[in-house]
């Protein structure tokens, strides 16, 4: 069984260790802008919320790169960039709805959440199980996919 | 069922692939103009900068992708369609025939009308051929004469400004990119580049390209004349249709589709820079010439011929994102304005621009942004998402740089 990471609000406090874990473990700083997840904090409602990718099938990145750099790691069902391939041209970063492509100017190569080859910092360094990694049919990511579903774009990757 | 691709860009190639995924027996064929190794124009610049080989250019890495997904590839230009016969004529005389065609020709660049353009050293940047020519004349402290700052020409800037060249870009418009940029943000990047050493003149028209002293030499109309090694020609580009003439396929700026991407005719469709298909939000029809675009239209093409249904097509997303020699601009959408709410935050010494257009129902209906990297993909989301803002309007006619807050915030 595949699995992939359950993010639940309710329990996140806005600790932000996921962010550190993040950018401690694939770009080397604890630094929260270089995390490929980000906890949106809104103060008014208490409400925090971890987001990240959610490994779409048919993903507008993968989709939507001309270099062919992004691909599917079959082991984990991940859509991972290949930095020697890429070129950093940024398409993929207006491609995808979510905005959960980003460029990092440093290294003149996107990044994104590739689950860290099977075994996601984010959720091991989460204190509170906001976000945990199991079998991919119990997660609420469903809840983001059928937003974007119901646009235009979201059409054509269930087409 | 025997299908026939017009092009091998990135529509022509992502189709083959959806058509060969729909139809595992099918013949697939698919006619290439630039050689047997399809490759992506929007790897070019990082070819011009040595980032990348030719072959980091290529569409596809694997070398026998096209092979291994039994997809024919014929590396020759088409002279001729003819509807009636269902042929395709090659330019070396051969013809194919075809069940169902998909023209993926994508475009050309047009040269202004400027006398000259037609001299030794004057190149588009277009084909790799056109990079393997630039890269031969834009050596160390050679002249270089951009003529054309939209989306193409500054793309390559940052290369030739790394190529340790003297570059003078020429602009008609009065701001760069003026087809992705307001005045506001075009200037902007104007400014940017000078400070990175380039001299840019914009409301300025060449008038002549000559020959003076062993060196081109471009006038332009104030009457000044500035030499030059090299002259690229980034002015343009439109679809590439000529092989259609005599055919009853209709046309304007671009192939005319409709919404299952088939064309007047029978059994043909058409996708990407050559074709005129929906636009998302505007009601009207469009070429975009982007990548996303032609990747989308090459993906539901297949899948329309093959018999599959991909609901109600509601158009592509007009959007663009450029690094201007590292300053990094994206533009979404109606970005013009519709008549409803606006707004924009400025900061003109930190390279930072925000644009939001809303419409009368408070739906997010275009963009820009500069120089801002992180979560731009949330516009696209917002935007084609058509709903409300709600109460994230007000916050974001306050602050329009909180548009991932505004996505999380009302889809989570």
């Amino acid at each position: 069984m595949q699995k992939s990471l359950h993010i639940n609000p309710e329990l996140c406090t806005g600790c932000v260790q996921c962010e550190l874990a993040c950018s401690y473990d694939n770009e080397g700083v604890f630094n929260p802008s270089k995390s490929r997840i980000k906890v949106f904090k809104f103060h008014d409602e208490g409400r925090f919320v971890p987001y990240t990718c959610t490994q779409c099938s048919d993903a507008w990145c993968q989709q939507a790169c001309p270099v062919d750099a992004i691909t599917l790691d079959a082991a984990t069902g991940a859509k991972v960039v290949n930095d020697a391939t890429c070129v950093g041209c940024k398409v993929c970063t207006i491609a995808c709805p979510f905005g959960t492509v980003n460029y990092n100017a440093d290294t003149g190569k996107v990044i994104k959440c590739d689950l860290c080859g099977g075994d996601p910092e984010c959720a091991k360094a989460c204190p509170t199980d906001a976000i945990t990694f199991i079998d991919a049919n119990w997660t609420g990511l469903g809840k983001m996919r059928d937003w974007a579903m119901k646009t235009d774009a979201g059409a054509q990757a269930g087409a | 069922m025997n299908y026939v691709i017009i092009g091998a860009g990135p529509a022509g190639v992502v189709a083959a692939e959806t058509l060969r995924k729909n139809d595992p027996e099918g013949d697939i064929t698919m006619i290439s103009g630039e050689g047997a190794s399809p490759y992506s124009r929007m790897a070019i610049p990082y070819f011009l900068t040595g980032k990348i080989e030719e072959s980091g250019t290529h569409l596809r890495k694997a070398k026998d992708h096209y092979d291994s997904n039994s997809i024919k590839v014929i590396a020759e230009n088409v002279s001729k369609v003819d509807t009636k016969k269902s042929t395709v004529t090659l330019s070396n005389g051969d013809s194919v025939s075809y069940d169902k065609l998909l023209i993926a020709s994508g475009a050309t660049p047009v040269k202004p009308p400027v006398p000259g353009l037609d001299r030794v050293g004057v190149h588009h940047c277009w084909t790799l051929e056109d990079a393997h020519n630039i890269v031969k004349h834009a050596v160390k402290g050679s002249d270089v004469v951009l003529m054309g700052a939209g989306f193409i020409g500054c793309i390559i800037l940052e290369s030739l400004l790394a190529r340790g060249v003297n570059l003078t870009v020429v602009e008609a418009e009065d701001r760069m990119v003026p087809r992705m940029m307001n005045q506001i943000g075009g200037t902007m990047i104007k400014d940017w580049c000078i400070a990175k050493g380039a001299n840019v003149l914009t409301s300025t028209r060449a008038t002549s390209v000559d020959e003076a002293d062993g060196k081109l030499a471009v006038t332009v109309d104030s009457g000044d004349v500035i030499p030059a090694d090299l002259v690229v020609v980034a002015t343009g580009v439109k679809s590439n249709t000529d092989f259609l003439d005599g055919t009853d396929i209709k046309m304007e700026d671009g192939i005319l589709i409709d919404d299952h991407f088939r064309t007047n005719v029978d059994n043909v469709y058409a996708a990407g820079d050559c074709a005129k298909g929906r636009e998302f939000n505007s009601d009207g029809w469009a070429v975009h010439a982007i990548q996303p675009t032609a990747t989308e239209h090459g993906r539901i093409a297949a899948v329309n011929m093959t018999g599959g249904d991909c609901g109600q097509y509601r158009g592509s997303l007009s959007m663009n994102v450029l690094d201007t020699a590292g300053l990094v601009t994206a533009s979404f959408g109606q970005w013009e304005g519709v008549g409803g709410d606006g707004v924009e935050t400025v900061d003109k010494d930190n390279f930072r621009y925000m644009r939001l257009e809303f419409d009368k129902d408070d739906m997010l209906v275009g963009a820009l942004s500069l120089g801002r990297t992180d979560q731009v993909g949330c516009i696209r989301g917002l935007i084609q998402a058509r709903k409300p803002m709600g109460k994230w309007k007000a916050r974001l006619l306050e602050d329009p740089n909180r548009i991932a807050e505004a996505y999380v915030g009302l889809s989570q």
